[in-house]
């Protein structure tokens, strides 16, 4: 390989180092920033109610029906793999542990961040494209409180009750598919659920878990959309990162959260 | 939208996200785990413990009075010593037996406490002295196949 080619390598790889760390640099320091500015943002409480509004009401159809989904599918697909050891009546406790610890937070997560996260991300975008962010500045009033913390804390706040109630509709639906379709005892299948679930450390740390994921989904939208660049690409691009960045956020923190929090319980 | 609506709506689903939570921790998990109900402390020395594990729980008739809340190596007596927090109310009188069992073939481990006809009661910190190491199913096969052997090269 001749030398030029190495040394057109080397510093292809050495920008785009470079640059991605100054990014994660940025990012660090616009989390500091919006946290900073949260204070005065959320002293208008107006304003992170309607982002409460628009990221988390309007998830709640979708989180809702996905909940009663994925719980039908693992009533009926827990219910034959267990039957196979004679197990069926241990239906109740798979089903709640998996959603409580795993899937409610996680997939409540990936769906909140492409059904609010993508929002969020294209409408700050926008903003910036048709220069309202810089017409704010001018106006003295300042973006990260007056745009970017709100729909942070609407992201955050959100979160943690869709995915309790993503969990919640998963139990439901593995109720109505076990109990009512299968036919699994309706007292064992709570009263499996009940003795293997505690609520301290099950269900408190899949809550714990959504808060991480709402806090990194949100910061991730947030600064994307701060980040783009202001034309109709850079926004459709920097809404595509949102989707993509917070989905494996969401799965890299799943895994470290779970490593620290039931390698000791299991 | 207007604002009267917009604060209807969080209104109604923070009302169901706490709704949530709250049907999470009472119905599909137990809050019970997370009462403080008064509890003292027994320890036991076991030779093996098995497959015992923390939090397990202590039971006595079948009854659950209890959870092991430690579980150490005694590296004079080569014992493991396990430590449980036992409800308050719950008294063993001093020949109580401790032993570590197993709910059917692959269900949990837990120690189950037989108490005995001691008038004096265990208090808390107390030791109990007499126990029951887990039965370890390896060594059970592997003690039958020796005696299989030994009495089967007499013949």
């Amino acid at each position: 390989m001749p030398a030029d080619t190495i040394a057109f390598v080397v510093r292809r790889v050495g920008r785009a180092t470079q640059s991605s760390i100054a990014r994660l640099g940025f990012a660090a320091r616009f989390f500091a920033l919006v946290l900073y500015h949260s204070p005065a943002a959320l002293k208008r409480l107006q304003l992170t109610l309607r982002e409460i509004y628009f990221s988390g009401v309007l998830s709640l159809v979708i989180i809702v029906v996905s909940g009663l989904f994925v719980g039908m599918v693992l009533g009926l697909q827990g219910y034959d793999t267990l039957n196979r050891y004679g197990a069926g009546d241990s239906l109740g406790i798979f089903v709640g542990l998996s959603l409580v610890r795993e899937l409610g937070p996680v997939v409540s997560g990936l769906l909140f961040a492409s059904r609010a996260g993508s929002a969020i991300t294209a409408e700050i975008g926008l903003m910036k494209t048709t220069e309202q962010i810089d017409a704010m500045e001018m106006m003295a009033v300042d973006p990260l409180a007056r745009v970017v913390a709100p729909r942070f804390w609407g992201g955050v706040i959100s979160m943690p009750l869709l995915a309790a109630l993503f969990s919640v509709m998963g139990v439901f639906g593995a109720y109505i598919v076990g109990v009512r379709l299968i036919g699994v005892d309706n007292g064992t299948f709570w009263g499996n659920m009940q003795s293997g679930i505690d609520f301290w450390p099950d269900v408190t740390n899949g809550i714990i878990k959504s808060v991480a994921f709402g806090i990194a989904v949100s910061l991730i939208a947030v600064f994307e959309g701060y980040d783009s660049k202001p034309t109709a690409e850079g926004v459709s691009t920097a809404t595509t990162r949102t989707v993509v960045g917070a989905s494996l956020a969401i799965l890299a923190l799943d895994f470290i959260l779970t490593v620290f929090m039931f390698r000791g319980a299991a | 939208m207007n604002r009267a609506t917009i604060d209807l709506w969080v209104g109604i689903f923070v009302t169901i996200g706490i709704g949530a939570i709250v049907f999470l921790a009472l119905k599909v998990g137990n809050l019970t785990s997370l009462q403080t109900a008064p509890t003292y402390h027994l320890e036991a020395a076991f030779d093996n413990i098995g497959g015992l594990k923390l939090r397990a729980p202590v039971k006595a008739a079948g009854v659950v009075v209890g959870r092991v809340d430690v579980v150490r190596f005694d590296p004079k007596t080569y014992q493991a010593i396990v430590g449980m927090r036992i409800n308050d109310g719950v008294q063993f009188s001093k020949d109580t037996i401790a032993s570590i069992l197993t709910s059917g073939l692959l269900g949990e481990v837990y120690i189950g406490l037989d108490s005995g006809g001691d008038t004096v009661m265990l208090a808390d910190g107390g030791h109990i002295a007499k126990t029951q190491s887990a039965v370890v199913l390896e060594k059970l096969i592997g003690q039958f196949l020796f005696d299989k052997a030994s009495t089967g090269g007499g013949k």
